[in-house]
Parts: structure tokens; C-alpha cells; sequence
């Protein structure tokens, strides 16, 4: 294989094991502050048993996300020094402020969070948990803003020519604020709030089934399923305003989505099929006038086909295709596994559904495969460009790096992420079989009540 | 030497690595150390002493990585490309170390934790080895060609003197971890560090004077530079003075003295290296019009302007909420249930 394989192959792998992790860790962030804050409210100490058990499972999966995340800054020097070049001065900036507003922010106060429960007050607690929380979106924001630069460049000029052809700022809140920024960070931030939810719900649900832990399952549920049903319909309202901004933007992306080849008004929308790229066309049933709808908010106005753009300036078909019906799929699926829930907890009847429990268990899977899909859907529909228009990938190779050196780090990473993998989800399920700590009942040190019988610390 | 954008983030991306030196120096030591204690509960409260800052500590090499991408591209491109296989090797290094941290304590069982002490305490060396090597090299120079690019490979790195800054580097953060221990421990495992403090400042001292004289001797670019600089051994004088001072305060039983005056050694080591640089950042010395230096390698003013208006906003609160954690967790190490 070739050094533009391999990267990409590096890369892409790369950075789907990582984004395993962040939308974990904005998702719990979120739900943390949820419960710490009713917690606060409340009293109950139900709640802080419940922030003390996720903020352990938040731990572990904050710790590989931490791990993995470097990788990629470090790939774009290594992998894609020409793109680095070209880029840095807009790209670099966005990577820079992430660091200084959102890394050291997140790091400093997850320390309070995990190992301050017994050292700060309950306020000051409750201050670093909603700080870790912020610090996890601001990431999410300064990641998605030099993604979409990427996918929508704006707020720059290019100076010099040939090798030495740059990228310069002329507008940073250009930059920032490029077309494809604010919806696409809406909808990923969303995916990361479904990411959080049904991982409570499932482990919640798993408790029920096997009658353990009855009260904090159920009132884990109770707000979980809520957060969950929000955030996946919110997640089709952004995902919907985002396929637009796709339409207007970067037509040839959204034509690949729905295997669109010849530009048409009243174009349909794939609800089930297949795209068959040697006959450029869609097998399968779908939806007339739908797609035009959806972009443009009328039945009628034409959809930009495939064949208005050079077959060299088109992205691969049928990945793009799969990957955004699927991610579109697993989103649905979502709503509907939500809503089941919500219906039958506030019917009461819940526990006594196990099907229903089961599919919440599994429910977890969701998100992660729509975040996926969706995330390989937005990358490979940008294809052939690494900056949309502007760079073609196999520009931005690193001119010097030799294919058996990146097929041996390639080697090296995979090794070492399926050996992550696997001792995550043993302590995972460890975490989880253990269950949270009848001890967390009883707030101890600093955060204690007065009334409460005197703190006992003992080491483990 | 004139005061422009250029120098200014010259000077804040040394900052930042500065910074990474002087806070992951004492984790990445603290690893190196790990496997020379023998009890389980020993080894959890070395780890405790970091756990609650390594993970902000590695955010100053994020930061400071990302900081160099903006500032200048093309020696971030040209580093990180030509550099790549001892780069993987850190991240997998890093990756090591920092999930070893937290897996550890989560299972009692002996293999479990004596796997991830050899994965926390390897994994701290190696790095520490590579991120020394990684700075041998650019201090030696670079084979930068006319485009600005750099063809290397790992074995093509691994020369005597890099290595030689390697070992020094893993010296000075071995020194700095076991005094930053001494500083957080109390009763015999106290004691045990402060008698391997002093064996570290001994290796330290050794592998910094050997190095000296090999950069006098080897390297003629820097000792042109120190010759015709003369003042920059007044930053290596302060760099032995603060060394110096650390026995004395053992003695006089200021740790937390001592720690300063081990970060203050760090500091000026830094800032040598900085001085014997600048203005270039990449040098090649058999072609020095091919150097990559912090005029030719930078972003637009533009670029640097509103990356410093970044800087401005952000860095004072990093540096407030850095103190602030510092300051929470501290005195000596207590283990208690959330305890690694």
C-alpha cells in the first residue's frame, strides 16, 4: 500500500478509536453536573452516590481520551507536514486555543473532580464538576471550528505559489465563525449528549434486569431517558439543519449521501436501498420530492446531482452513501428507543418490560455507531479534498515519509489501541458488575453535613 | 535583537515546553524512580503524589505542540515529519504511562498492578529518553534541505550526542521527580528519596558537565555562539547554582525550596538551549541558508497578533487555575478511597 493509504488508513483509525471517548466525556460531563446539581438541591444522597459512581467511569474513560487525543496533533506534523504548512497559520490557531481554554481547564479541575470529593466544599466541587463539564464542550467547539475550516474554509487568503502556496488569516471571526461551523458543532455536540444519556440508561436498565441497585437505577433512569429522548430529538433538528448547510456548501457531498447523480427538482430521498455506482443509480425505495424538501424547503427546487461535478472532484459514492444512511438510521433508531422508554417509565411499567430493558441496555451502541458513521460520512463526503476546494488530500502528504515507516507505526497503534480496548471494557464491566458504593451514601470529609456522623477515611 | 511578534512567540512557545519540563519533568521522573520502591503502598503514593497533576501537566505539551503549529508551521511540519518514528514512539511512551496511572489500582491482583508498573515506569523513561534525543538532535543540527524538509529516520537520530542529552534529560527529571517526592511523602519512604534525590543530582551533574564539554568540544556552531556570547555562562552558572542549592536546603530541611531550586535548574536548561538557538529553531550547519528560523518559518503577523490576543485572555487563567489546583492538593500525600 501507499504512504496516502496508509495515512489515511492511520489517521481515520486513529481517530475513531479516540472520538470512543470525548462525546463519553462531554455526555457524562453533562449528566454529572445534572446529578451533583440535584444532589445540591436535593439533599438526596442518592444523587451523590450517583456522581460518585460515574464520575468513576468517567475517570477511565476521560484517562484514554486524554491518551488517545494527542495522537492526532502530533499526526498532522508527521503524516501531513504539507497540509501542516499550508494550514498553519488559520488551522494551528484553532488547535492552540483548544489547549489554552478547554485542555488545561478540563485537566486542571478534573483533578478536583475526582480527587477532591473529601478536600473542598460541596460548592467548590460542584464549581470544578460544571468547569470539567465546560472545558469538554469548549474542546468540542475548537475542534469542530478547525474541522469545519476545513470542510468550509473561510476568513483566509492564499499567498505565494506552488510549494510555497500558504493559507493566511484575513478575518479570524471568519475563521471561526465559517459557514459549517455552528450547525455542525450543534450536532456534534448533541451526539455527544446521546453518548453520555444512553450510556446512564443502559447501565441503569442492566441494574433493573438484574435486580440490583433498584432505587439508584430507577432514579437514574428517571433523568437519563429524559436527557436521552432530548438530545436525540434535538440531534435530528441539527442534523437536519446541518444535511441543508451540506446542500448549500458542499453539494457533491450531499449529492454522494443519497447517490444522487443527475440533478433533479423533486428529488427523492433513499429511505431503504442500495446505490449502485456503475449504473449511477439508487435501488431501492425512497421518498419522491423528499430530499428537495429537505434542502430547500420545497418540493420542487432541483438538487445538485453527482454529474455537474468532474469524476475527480467527487467523493467516493457508495462509503459516503452507507455511512450517512446508516448514521441516519441509528439516529432514528434512537428516538424511537427513548421515547419507548420515557412512555413506559412514566406509565410505571418499566421494569416489568424486559425486551424493552434488554433493547436499553444495548441502547448504548447507538450513539457510538451514529458518531462514528456520522464523523466518516462528514470525512470521506469532503473527499478528494483535505481542505474543501482548496488542497487535495494527496497534496498534504508529508513529501519525505516512507510507506514501511508509516505501515510501522500503523502496526504499533493498532496493537496498542485493541490492548486499550480490551482493558477498557474489562474495567468497564468490572465498574459496573461492582456496582456504586453503599458508602457513597454517606458524604464524607468537607462535603458532609454537619449533621452527619463524623467522616471516616479509611485507605483501601 | 529586536522585540517583534516573531521573538515574542519564540519566547511563549518556550514558555510553554518550559513548562511541560518543569511539571510532566517530575511525573515523567517520578515514573522512573517507580520501580526502585518495592511495596505496593509505596508505589501508591508515588503515583497519588502525581495523580491528581499529571494529566494537566501533559496539557503544556499539547498546548505547546499546538502553539508551535500556529506560530511556525513549517518547523512544527518539518520536526514532527522528519522526526516521525521517535515521535510515534513517544506517543505510544505517553500512552503507556498515562493509562497505566489509571488502570493500576482499579484490580488487586499482583500481575495486574506489577504489569502496569513496568508499563508506568518504562513508559516514563522512554519518553523522557526521546523527548531528550528529540532536543540533542535539533541542538546538533538538522540536515533541513532546500525545500525545508527533513529526511530522517530513527536510527539517524540515535547518535551519540542526542543520546548523550537524553540520558542527561532523563538525569535532570529522575532528580527532579525524587525531590518533588521527597516533597510529598512523610516517614521512611520520605527518607528513601531524599538518599535517591541526592544520587540523582549526582547523575545529573555528571551527564550535564560530560555534556557540556561535548557541546564545547563537538558541536561548533553552539561553542561559537557561547564564545562570542560570553554572558551565556552566567545562565550556566545559575543553572549549577540552583543545583547547589539544593543539597542546602535539603540540609536545612526546606523541600519545598529544594523544588524550586530543582525547577529553577530546568528553567535555565531551557533557556540555554533557547538562547543557543535563536533566531533559528531548525539549524543545518553545513547549509545554514536552508536553517529554518523564527523569521522564516513563522505565521503571518497577522496570525501572530491574534494568537497573542489568545495568549492574553487564556494563559493568565491557566496560570491561575494551575495554582489554584496546586494549592488544593497541598502537603504530603494521604491515601484515602479515591485514592489510586
Amino acid at each position: 500500500m501507499d504512504v496516502l493509504t496508509l495515512s489515511r488508513i492511520q489517521f481515520g483509525g486513529t481517530i475513531a478509536f479516540h472520538y470512543i471517548y470525548p462525546p463519553l466525556s462531554i455526555g457524562l460531563g453533562l449528566l454529572l453536573v445534572i446529578m451533583e446539581g440535584l444532589w445540591l438541591k436535593t439533599g438526596n444522597p442518592l444523587y451523590h452516590q450517583m456522581a460518585r459512581f460515574w464520575t468513576r467511569v468517567f475517570a477511565l474513560t476521560f484517562a484514554i481520551g486524554v491518551a488517545t487525543g494527542i495522537v492526532m496533533e502530533f499526526e498532522f506534523g508527521t503524516n501531513w507536514a504539507t497540509y501542516s504548512r499550508f494550514v498553519g497559520d488559520v488551522f494551528g490557531s484553532a488547535l492552540a486555543a483548544e489547549g489554552i481554554f478547554a485542555f488545561f481547564l478540563e485537566s486542571g479541575f478534573l483533578a478536583v473532580l475526582l480527587f477532591g470529593w473529601d478536600k473542598v466544599g460541596r460548592k467548590m466541587h460542584f464549581f470544578s464538576t460544571c468547569m470539567v463539564c465546560l472545558g469538554a464542550h469548549f474542546s468540542a467547539v475548537w475542534i469542530v471550528v478547525a474541522n469545519s475550516w476545513m470542510q468550509t474554509p473561510a476568513g483566509y487568503h492564499i499567498v505565494g505559489e506552488g510549494m510555497h502556496a500558504r493559507a493566511e488569516v484575513t478575518d479570524f471571526w471568519q475563521l471561526v465563525f465559517n459557514p459549517s461551523m455552528m450547525e455542525r458543532l450543534g450536532h456534534t455536540v448533541c451526539g455527544a449528549w446521546c453518548a453520555g444519556a444512553f450510556f446512564v440508561v443502559s447501565v441503569s436498565a442492566y441494574y433493573l434486569l438484574r435486580g440490583k441497585h433498584l432505587d439508584f437505577a430507577r432514579k437514574s433512569l428517571k433523568f437519563s431517558l429524559v436527557v436521552a429522548l432530548g438530545a436525540s430529538l434535538l440531534q435530528a433538528v441539527t442534523g437536519h439543519i446541518s444535511a441543508q448547510g451540506v446542500g448549500k456548501n458542499q453539494p457533491a457531498k450531499l449529492a454522494a449521501f443519497e447517490g444522487l447523480y443527475n440533478t433533479t427538482s423533486n428529488a427523492p430521498m433513499v429511505v431503504l436501498g442500495m446505490v449502485d455506482e456503475k449504473n449511477e443509480r439508487v435501488t431501492g425505495i425512497s421518498a419522491p420530492g423528499l430530499l428537495s424538501f429537505m434542502t430547500h424547503n420545497d418540493f420542487h427546487t432541483p438538487v445538485t446531482g453527482l454529474n455537474e461535478f468532474k469524476p475527480e472532484d467527487r467523493p467516493p459514492v457508495t462509503a459516503s452513501f452507507l455511512f450517512f444512511h446508516g448514521m441516519v438510521g441509528a439516529g432514528l433508531l434512537m428516538i424511537a428507543v427513548a421515547a419507548l422508554g420515557v412512555l413506559y417509565f412514566h406509565h410505571g411499567s418499566l421494569h416489568e418490560r424486559r425486551w424493552l430493558l434488554w433493547i436499553l441496555v444495548f441502547s448504548v451502541l447507538l450513539p457510538q455507531l451514529a458518531n462514528q458513521l456520522g464523523w466518516f460520512a462528514a470525512e470521506v463526503g469532503r473527499q478528494p479534498w483535505i481542505v474543501y476546494g482548496v488542497m487535495r488530500t494527496p497534496e498534504g502528504l508529508s513529501a519525505l515519509v516512507k510507506a514501511n515507516t508509516v505501515l510501522s507505526s500503523l502496526v504499533l497503534f493498532t496493537l496498542i489501541y485493541f490492548l486499550l480496548f480490551a482493558v477498557f471494557i474489562y474495567l468497564l464491566n468490572d465498574k459496573i458488575q461492582h456496582g456504586p458504593h453503599a458508602d457513597d451514601l454517606v458524604p464524607a470529609g468537607k462535603l458532609a453535613l454537619p449533621v452527619l456522623t463524623p467522616a471516616t477515611n479509611e485507605p483501601k | 535583537m529586536q522585540l517583534d511578534l516573531n521573538l515574542i512567540w519564540f519566547v511563549l512557545v518556550g514558555v510553554l515546553f518550559t513548562g511541560y519540563a518543569m511539571l510532566d519533568g517530575f511525573d515523567l521522573g517520578v515514573g522512573a524512580l517507580h520501580l526502585f520502591t518495592n511495596k505496593d503502598e509505596e508505589r501508591r503514593t508515588m503515583l497519588n503524589a502525581i495523580g491528581p497533576v499529571w494529566d494537566g501537566n501533559e496539557v503544556w505539551l499539547v498546548t505547546g505542540g499546538g502553539a508551535l503549529f500556529a506560530a511556525f508551521p513549517s518547523v512544527y511540519a518539518t520536526v514532527f515529519s522528519g522526526f516521525y518514528l521517535a515521535l510515534m514512539l513517544l506517543l505510544a511512551a505517553l500512552i503507556f504511562r498515562g493509562v497505566a496511572i489509571e488502570f493500576r489500582s482499579k484490580q488487586p491482583m499482583r500481575w495486574w498492578r506489577q504489569m502496569w508498573d513496568v508499563s508506568f515506569s518504562v513508559g516514563s523513561i522512554l519518553s523522557a529518553l526521546l523527548i531528550g534525543v528529540a532536543l540533542g538532535n535539533i541542538a546538533w543540527g538538522v540536515p533541513v534541505d532546500e525545500h525545508g524538509e527533513l529526511a530522517g529516520s530513527l536510527l539517524g537520530l540515535l547518535t551519540p550526542y542526542p543520546l548523550l542529552v537524553g540520558v542527561t534529560t532523563l538525569a535532570v527529571f529522575m532528580m527532579h521527580g525524587a525531590i518533588y517526592g521527597v516533597m510529598k511523602t512523610e516517614g521512611e519512604l520520605h527518607d528513601k528519596l531524599r538518599v535517591w534525590a541526592m544520587r540523582c543530582i549526582i547523575f545529573f551533574v555528571i551527564c550535564a558537565v560530560t555534556l557540556m564539554m561535548a557541546t564545547l568540544l563537538y558541536v561548533p556552531h553552539l561553542a561559537a555562539r557561547v564564545r562570542a556570547n560570553p554572558w551565556l555562562f552566567s545562565v550556566a552558572l545559575a543553572n549549577m547554582l540552583s543545583i547547589a542549592n539544593i543539597p542546602r536546603e535539603f540540609h536545612r530541611g526546606g523541600d519545598r525550596m529544594a523544588f524550586l531550586s530543582s525547577c529553577g535548574t530546568i528553567i535555565t536548561l531551557m533557556a540555554l538551549f533557547a538562547l543557543n538557538l535563536f533566531p533559528n529553531i531548525l539549524y543545518n550547519p553545513q547549509h545554514p541558508e536552508n536553517s529554518l528560523t523564527v523569521y522564516n518559518a513563522a505565521s503571518s503577523p497577522k496570525t501572530l497578533g491574534i494568537m497573542l490576543v489568545i495568549a492574553c485572555i487564556g494563559v493568565p487563567a491557566v496560570i491561575a487555575y494551575t495554582v489554584s489546583i496546586y494549592w488544593i492538593f497541598r502537603g504530603k500525600v494521604k491515601l484515602d478511597r479515591v485514592s489510586y
